[in-house]
């Protein structure tokens, strides 16, 4: 989600990112025109016009299990977050009794 | 899921959805005030709902985040388009 307009998304995907991925961006690449979603979820830069690098895992049942937000400089790591999101799924999936650590080692907690 | 639309001159927006700020008046002093206390989401905090435009494998339609309960969503922001994200 960006602040930029779908059809700004159309000539990305249809013109750079269909040509790296096959068959373009396969989710939905959301519009969001004056920063009004990004403000609600605080990460909108007023001065600057712009959404910042906000990325948040939201639940089966709409509850926000985690975010990260990181200045322009810094993409995201693409492993990291699934990483969290496959920990947060094990996690719901045994109700809770078991944890994932980094590289997938299963841990019990005590 | 998501209703399509046609693509326009006007350009397609969206917003946060549901839970209105409570009504009633708003004088300038208290929408200063409320700008002043916006904070960050929660973590184990319902996400706020929205409807936003998107594009979608070559379609325009419009993503509703509460039409994606019962699964797990990644919502990422990112400064703009042409540039990595």
């Amino acid at each position: 989600m960006s602040v930029d307009s779908v059809f700004v998304h159309k000539m990305w995907n249809d013109n750079e990112l269909s040509k790296m991925v096959k068959g373009g961006v396969p989710y939905p690449m959301l519009s969001d025109a004056g920063g009004k979603v990004g403000s609600v979820y605080g990460v909108y830069d007023e001065n600057a016009g712009v959404n910042t690098r906000g990325r948040f895992i939201i639940d089966p049942d709409g509850v926000v299990q985690g975010y990260e937000v990181l200045t322009p400089p810094v993409g995201r790591n693409v492993a990291e977050s699934m990483r969290q999101v496959q920990a947060f799924q094990l996690v719901r999936n045994s109700k809770g009794t078991e944890a994932t650590h980094p590289a997938g080692n299963q841990v019990k907690p005590l | 899921m998501p209703e399509e639309f046609k693509a326009g001159c006007a350009r397609p927006t969206g917003g946060p959805v549901g839970e209105k700020a409570k009504p009633g008046q708003q004088d300038e002093k208290e929408s200063f005030h409320k700008k002043e206390e916006r904070h960050m989401i929660m973590v184990g905090q319902k996400a706020p709902d929205f409807v936003s435009p998107a594009y979608h494998k070559g379609k325009f339609v419009n993503i509703k985040l509460s039409e994606y309960l019962g699964k797990w969503v990644l919502l990422c922001f990112y400064p703009g388009d042409f540039t990595f994200v």
